[in-house]
């Protein structure tokens, strides 16, 4: 189910002639209630897949927005447990795939296979973990695989060819592609390598590519709705979020960034 | 099926790289460029030049005779790494790392500090072979660690406080992650202490081990055979790991590693229910006596952290044992019992730290002042015909401030 979900969304935006949309959100910030809210919110918006983001402590890949979401969730006492239960109830009323992306130490600390399951059984389709290269990572690939939990592995523009073939091989459901050196967070430019970096995975794997960190504008995801099969929005949305208190306000945000996925 | 290779950099269960995919090419790079070194024997004689010539090595191992008089027992000895260059033994390992850096050609460098030795050390290298120098400092410890700051820009350092988190050296440490991952190409990450992903607690090891090799050559010839024991202080551990590496396999030496109890072990025990800022500021240090085994800062070791996984915040009256986490290679020698760890308070710390002023003309900083209390209370139960050697890793000129205050002495007493 849950891998699959994923590869029906990707499948879904390439038979419109589209890439799709992936956002980002904190879970729990500025509450777990208007996570839930904001996932119904985008899911109609037309967003093809929403990672939430696992608060941790020292979310050493993330730049000021994350970070401070992150701890604001904390400091309103989110745990896994309260995400996991918000997610189910999300799950009861769309059919949009969840990506949970969350430091390494929180999911140890549950256990790998108890953390792969319950968040299988909540309504997660993949799971992310940034500080989790594919050569530490296959106690979560044995513990993910059985419950059918995605692996989603990042390839950075540093990753030379024998690196992007490994990280190509511990993927399922799409591979993520970092496309600047630096943590996340909005940025006016992105480099261009990106795209010599997506073509040569192209190289290596059929699975879906797309691409993630500093995207803030719809010009930039037009742009690399060219490029990928999925661009992913974060800082720019946490931010968004911030600045705007109602999730139907989020909604209208988001449109345009939906209408740049169209090729 | 996916690929995954055997971990690297492990010592037992503990250990390996735990970062973002950004930084693994660079940690290739890194353990490539340092593997080829220790190869190479003109890096190797450039590398003890500069330790003799820059750093003052051998720094002395001096027989402390009215500290153990005081104490009556084992004959105690200092290794006076507080004699070493800038006045701590973080210069071994950076005089090691820059030299490093420059074969590696990357023009920068940066690095984490709590008490602000690691930073010095390392802008002082920076000035001394041209490398442009960021130092990340959290806004706590720039406050409580001005003297080192002020000495860090003297050398053409940036201090850059940092003020997220608990605003110390676990989110310097952070912030000089997430530098690296932004300017890895042109950058060297300088990191401080025996932790952080392989191959840093390996290299910052073998770097630290010259405090060791020489100590243990000069109790052989000063007390005619190895000490019964050894005592150092632990915050990430790069000076005990110094210490006790070339002595692994003298089974008949002790290793005790000494942390920071803070206010108190027992005030800590009590987990958090919510994240590590619910939870206000913490009671200790001691991640090895009252941690779990978890993964921070790119290795999995001990670390202070509650039921869900969260970093919990350390408290030490020295800044440079204020962090959560520890090296794994301690992990390994706890695991394995080659190692004791016990932890010291704040209060026991200034009372080493009187005791070694007193004695013997020496003001300690405070990280070692922990490991001279601990050491107050080992000698006196070994015989006087045995030995215990005590890393005395820095000076206490930064830390007279702090003493003062704790101690009353700044109003007129």
């Amino acid at each position: 189910m849950a891998v699959e979900r994923l590869a029906a969304a990707f499948r879904r935006a390439r038979g419109a002639r589209r890439a799709a949309l992936i956002a980002y959100l904190t879970a729990g910030y500025p509450s777990l209630a208007a996570t839930a809210a904001l996932v119904r919110e985008l899911a109609r918006a037309g967003v093809d897949i929403i990672e939430l983001g696992l608060p941790f402590s020292d979310p050493l890949a993330d730049g000021p927005t994350i970070q401070a979401a992150s701890a604001q969730a904390l400091k309103r006492g989110v745990t896994l447990e309260r995400i996991l239960r918000t997610v189910a109830e999300i799950r009861k009323t769309t059919d949009v795939p969840l990506v949970a992306m969350g430091y390494a130490n929180p999911l140890y600390r549950r256990g790998l296979p108890a953390f792969c399951r319950q968040a299988v059984a909540a309504g997660f389709d993949g799971v992310i973990v940034p500080d989790l290269p594919p050569e530490e990572a296959g106690e979560l690939i044995r513990a993910a695989r059985p419950v059918k939990l995605a692996t989603i592995f990042l390839a950075a523009p540093t990753s030379p060819p024998a690196r992007l073939r490994r990280i190509a091989a511990a993927s399922r459901g799409f591979v993520y592609v970092v496309s600047l050196t630096g943590v996340t967070g909005a940025r006016r430019q992105l480099p261009r390598e990106v795209v010599t970096q997506v073509r040569a995975l192209r190289r290596l794997t059929r699975q879906p590519i797309a691409v993630g960190f500093g995207v803030s504008t719809p010009a930039q995801v037009r742009w690399l709705s060219g490029v990928a099969d999925g661009v992913i929005v974060g800082s720019a949305l946490v931010d968004a979020i911030r600045k705007r208190a109602l999730p139907t306000s989020i909604g209208r945000w988001v449109r345009p960034f939906v209408e740049a996925t169209r090729r | 099926m996916a690929s995954s290779p055997s971990p690297k950099g492990r010592f037992g269960p503990f250990g390996g790289q735990f970062v973002p995919e950004t930084l693994m090419a660079a940690l290739e790079q890194l353990e490539r460029a340092y593997r080829a070194a220790r190869r190479d024997p003109a890096f190797r004689r450039t590398l003890t030049a500069c330790l003799a010539d820059y750093v003052g090595r051998p720094t002395p191992l001096y027989f402390a005779e009215r500290l153990t008089r005081r104490l009556g027992g084992a004959k105690v000895y200092l290794k006076r790494e507080d004699l070493a260059h800038t006045g701590a033994h973080k210069i071994n390992n950076t005089v090691g790392q820059a030299l490093l850096a420059r074969r590696m050609g990357k023009p920068r460098v940066i690095a984490e500090t709590g008490a602000g030795q690691h930073g010095v050390a390392t802008a002082t290298v920076a000035a001394w072979l041209g490398l442009r120098c960021d130092v990340y400092m959290g806004a706590e410890d720039v406050a409580r660690q001005s003297l080192n700051v002020v000495r860090m820009r003297l050398l053409g350092a940036r201090v850059i406080p940092v003020t997220s988190g608990s605003r110390t050296l676990k989110d310097a440490c952070n912030e000089a992650i997430r530098d690296w991952v932004t300017n890895v190409r042109t950058t060297h990450y300088i990191l401080g202490s025996v932790v952080g992903p392989h191959p840093y607690p390996t290299m910052v090891r073998d770097f630290q081990s010259v405090i060791g090799r020489e100590a243990r050559r000069q109790i052989l010839r000063q007390h005619g055979r190895l000490p019964a024991a050894l005592v150092a202080c632990v915050g990430g551990g790069s000076n005990a790991i110094g210490l006790f590496h070339p002595f692994l396999r003298d089974r008949q030496v002790a290793l005790h590693g000494v942390e920071a109890a803070g206010h108190g072990v027992g005030r800590g025990k009590r987990t958090p229910r919510h994240g590590p800022l619910a939870s206000g500021r913490g009671a200790h240090a001691a991640t090895l006596v009252a941690g779990s085994i978890g993964i921070l800062h790119g290795a999995r070791s001990y670390l202070l952290q509650d039921q869900e996984g969260q970093v919990t915040e350390a408290h030490s009256i020295a800044a440079g044992l204020d962090y959560p986490g520890v090296g794994p290679e301690h992990a390994y020698l706890k695991a394995t019992g080659r190692a004791r760890y016990t932890a010291v308070t704040d209060a026991q710390a200034l009372e080493g730290f009187r005791l070694l002023a007193e004695t013997e003309g020496i003001l300690p900083a405070l990280e070692p002042s922990h490991a001279v209390y601990a050491l107050s209370r080992l000698a006196p139960m070994l015989p006087a015909s045995s030995a215990v050697v005590l890393g005395l890793s820095g000076r206490g000129d930064k830390d007279v401030a702090i003493v003062a205050k704790h101690l009353g002495l700044l109003d007129g007493r």
